[in-house]
């Protein structure tokens, strides 16, 4: 009976693997076509977005690398400086007399005011610091290049309306007239802006630099590596080959791992309350800061060691061993250093983490106004990323241009410790 | 091996040196904490001194104006804070609270006027507001506009509502968050006046003063208030972008944007740089920031700092400060606290 059904139901070709396989041949060429083109989708779409945003900080920042200058006749009136005291001499007033030479026809308290407002309050430091250099100077006119005032730059640069109505630039139609001449007379021209390398933080945009916080990044991260790689490393050895596998280390690494997902505020907060309130350290110090970054990558630099250790295939150790090396010979001459591109490529991005964090620093001091170049690990001193925030913060415009500016230098660190990263690898990776 | 070691016991040997580290013995800069709106200008006083003097440049942390008060009352000793800058008077617990912690003698300097300001786009013509207005559009509870006394969850929409000569545009407003200095002077001076401006609120501050100020102090939470957080740049940029929106900041960057962006009228006086110095426009505040004495005579270059903040070349009508937005106060009362800031005459 059954046997009846099945003969009727029979088609007049028996169906093949082959065919039905077949007939959904096309429907699976189609789904593989479209997975492949949602994960190029996929990254079509974040290149994009990385590019729009490289494409904005550089659109923003170019222009910050040149500064706009002035070129003065500025002369070292000997009757005005003391030669005792080259600190106490009125710089200001030089070159108030040699912009009213530039100009003769100004007068009036208002507008010399003005006038002198197209030439940077820094430029007195300036004259002030090539005298001190040279004092043979005194009592010649030199013509000096100085730097011009923030709104002058930005003007240079397009990002004030010169054709706006009067009240709505910060520029008044005298100064622009002014500005106009010495342009037409080539005594205004944007330079290479090496304060910016050079200087420390400053509220006059025009003598803005990150110097400063390149310096005390520079000491906070060398704490940090100090620190965290030598202890990390340790760690990873002691946990991934001497320690016995129990509840206790079960523990640890759980908590290793937590600790690699906590938001780094908390890590400042325990910087405050350990280092600066228990031990009485210092406060805005690169050595808090490197203390509390070191708690903060040591995870990072533990979870990659032992990563690197894991892939040491177990026929090296055994073979060390087996022909009479101490378990602690097995680690230091042959494990260790067959895992050590892994671990420093863990290390280096830790620290490419911890140079660019801000959150942790707030609570040890480190967000501050910070003008002088830190010349040791306990000045008070600040960090890149701090810096960015600062200046991003700040209502003068031209800071807006210096913010990405200093962005891209970050962004250059970064590349260029990610890049130290994956050359490591490349080039002592062992492959098994 | 030995050379996996080194770096083990250079390791070692800092953290135990930094262990021993106790408070430092001394310090030779300034070291200075508080407000964030003070904090433009006295970095500026800052620079200039650090710049034209032999010593050092402080040191300045923008933490808040009351953040500034916590670290500076914590005691009296090289690791504490100098001085601490504050956009708001120094509270009579503060003043406890320094005073347990051995902090007695505190001088307060006032040093000029901050505007908090209104602004919008420049591409929409500029409003013309009154503190009632302000209470109106912005207070999470307003008087039933059907009359009666009670209090209904803030039925305006949108500008026009609140007020009829005002424009027809939603009310969209850009504000500092509760944790800001700006935002607490913005609902002292602008909500608590417009508050009283209006009957039944106003006899609410004689029988409830609580209630009173609860009620002024509580923003709207249904989106017609957006705190865009402290960063007033970002304010600047958002209104340029959406020109129906209004925004809260201080009146340092308004003056930087005056291409962008403009002040609106509050009680018809126009945020300007005269309107706040001559005191018409009602909603500014004093700057403050506060020294202690036992520290003056202790950090190297205290004197010089504060005269350098308290000479007319700095703080004066023509001064430095000035250029970066602040307002000045008269002669008399300059004359009044750089005569304090000289002699160290602390508060009582």
């Amino acid at each position: 009976m059954s046997n009846a059904v099945s003969e009727a139901s029979k088609p007049e070709k028996p169906l093949r693997t082959l065919d039905i396989v077949n007939a959904g041949l096309a429907k699976r060429y189609r789904a593989e076509r479209r997975f492949r083109r949602l994960g190029l989708a996929a990254i079509i779409a974040s290149l994009a977005f990385l590019s729009m945003l490289f494409a904005d900080i550089f659109w923003k920042g170019h222009t910050a690398f040149r500064q706009t200058f002035i070129q003065l006749n500025i002369l070292f009136d000997p009757e005005l400086i003391d030669a005792e005291n080259l600190a106490a001499a009125d710089y200001n007033g030089f070159i108030r007399k040699a912009l009213e030479r530039e100009f003769p026809e100004v007068s009036g308290r208002g507008d010399r005011r003005e006038l002198s407002q197209i030439v940077s309050p820094g430029a007195a430091f300036i004259l002030q610091k090539q005298l001190r250099d040279n004092p043979e100077l005194i009592g010649q006119t030199l013509p000096l290049w100085v730097p011009a005032n923030d709104d002058v730059d930005m003007l240079m640069k397009g990002h004030i309306d010169r054709y706006a109505p009067e009240g709505e630039r910060r520029l008044s139609d005298k100064q622009l007239a002014w500005l106009k001449r010495l342009e037409e007379q080539n005594k205004i021209q944007k330079k290479f802006n090496k304060t910016f390398f050079t200087a420390g933080d400053s509220r006059e945009p025009e003598l803005a630099g990150i110097w400063g916080a390149t310096v005390g990044s520079l000491y906070t991260l060398f704490i940090t590596l100090l620190l965290s790689f030598p202890i990390g490393v340790a760690t990873a050895v002691y946990l991934e080959e001497f320690a016995p596998k129990n509840r206790w280390t079960d523990i640890i690494e759980v908590n290793i791992n937590n600790l690699a997902a906590v938001p780094s505020i908390v890590f400042g907060l325990l910087g405050l309350a350990v280092f600066l309130n228990f031990f009485g350290m210092p406060r805005s110090a690169p050595t808090v800061g490197g203390l509390v970054l070191t708690l903060m990558t040591l995870p990072t630099i533990i979870i990659a060691g032992r990563a690197a250790l894991k892939s040491v295939p177990p026929s090296i150790r055994e073979a060390a061993l087996g022909i009479g090396a101490s378990k602690m010979q097995m680690v230091t001459h042959h494990v260790l250093p067959l895992a050590m591109p892994g671990m420093l490529t863990g290390t280096i991005i830790g620290m490419a983490q911890a140079l660019g964090e801000t959150a942790p620093l707030l609570m040890i001091g480190m967000v501050a106004f910070i003008v002088d170049i830190p010349g040791s690990f306990t000045d008070p001193s600040t960090v890149l990323p701090v810096q960015i925030y600062l200046w991003a913060d700040s209502p003068e415009r031209a800071f807006v241009e210096r913010t990405s500016a200093a962005i891209m230098v970050l962004l250059a660190f970064l590349i260029a410790m990610n890049a130290v990263a994956v050359y490591l690898r490349k080039k002592f990776e062992h492959r098994w | 091996m030995i050379k996996k070691l080194i770096p083990l016991t250079a390791a070692v040997a800092l953290l135990a040196s930094l262990g021993s580290v106790q408070a430092q013995s001394s310090r030779d800069y300034i070291s200075i904490v508080g407000s964030s709106t003070v904090y433009p200008f006295a970095t500026v006083v800052a620079e200039q001194f650090g710049k034209s003097t032999a010593n050092k440049t402080p040191k300045i942390e923008s933490t808040g104006s009351g953040g500034g008060f916590k670290l500076f009352c914590a005691g009296v000793g090289v690791e504490h804070p100098d001085i601490t800058n504050s956009s708001r008077a120094i509270k009579s617990s503060e003043i406890e609270t320094c005073k347990t912690n051995g902090v007695a003698e505190i001088v307060e300097v006032k040093i000029g006027y901050d505007g908090i300001v209104l602004a919008n786009s420049k591409k929409t013509d500029v409003m013309q507001l009154t503190l009632k207005d302000i209470f109106l559009a912005l207070a999470k509870e307003v008087p039933d506009p059907k009359g009666g006394k009670t209090l209904v969850p803030n039925p305006y929409k949108t500008w026009k509502d609140v007020n009829p000569d005002l424009p027809d545009r939603k009310i969209e407003v850009l504000g500092p968050p509760p944790t800001s200095g700006t935002r607490d002077a913005f609902v002292e001076l602008a909500m608590e006046g417009g508050g009283q401006m209006i009957d039944s609120i106003k006899a609410m501050k004689k029988e409830d003063e609580k209630r009173f100020t609860a009620v002024c102090h509580t923003i709207r939470e249904d989106g017609h208030y957006v705190e865009a957080g402290e960063n007033d740049n970002l304010i600047v940029q958002k209104l340029d972008a959406n020109p129906d929106a209004v925004g809260i900041f201080g009146f340092s960057f308004l003056d930087q944007n005056t291409d962008k962006v403009q002040g609106a009228f509050v009680d018809s006086v126009q945020p300007t740089f005269e309107g706040i110095a001559e005191g018409k426009y009602p909603i500014s505040r004093p700057l403050f920031f506060y020294v202690k004495k036992a520290h003056a005579d202790v950090i190297p270059g205290m004197r010089e700092y504060l005269s350098e903040f308290t000479s007319e070349k700095a703080w004066g009508p023509d001064g430095y400060l000035t250029d970066k937005g602040m307002i000045p106060m008269p002669e008399k009362e300059r004359k009044k606290f750089a005569e304090n800031v000289k002699n160290l005459t602390p508060i009582q």
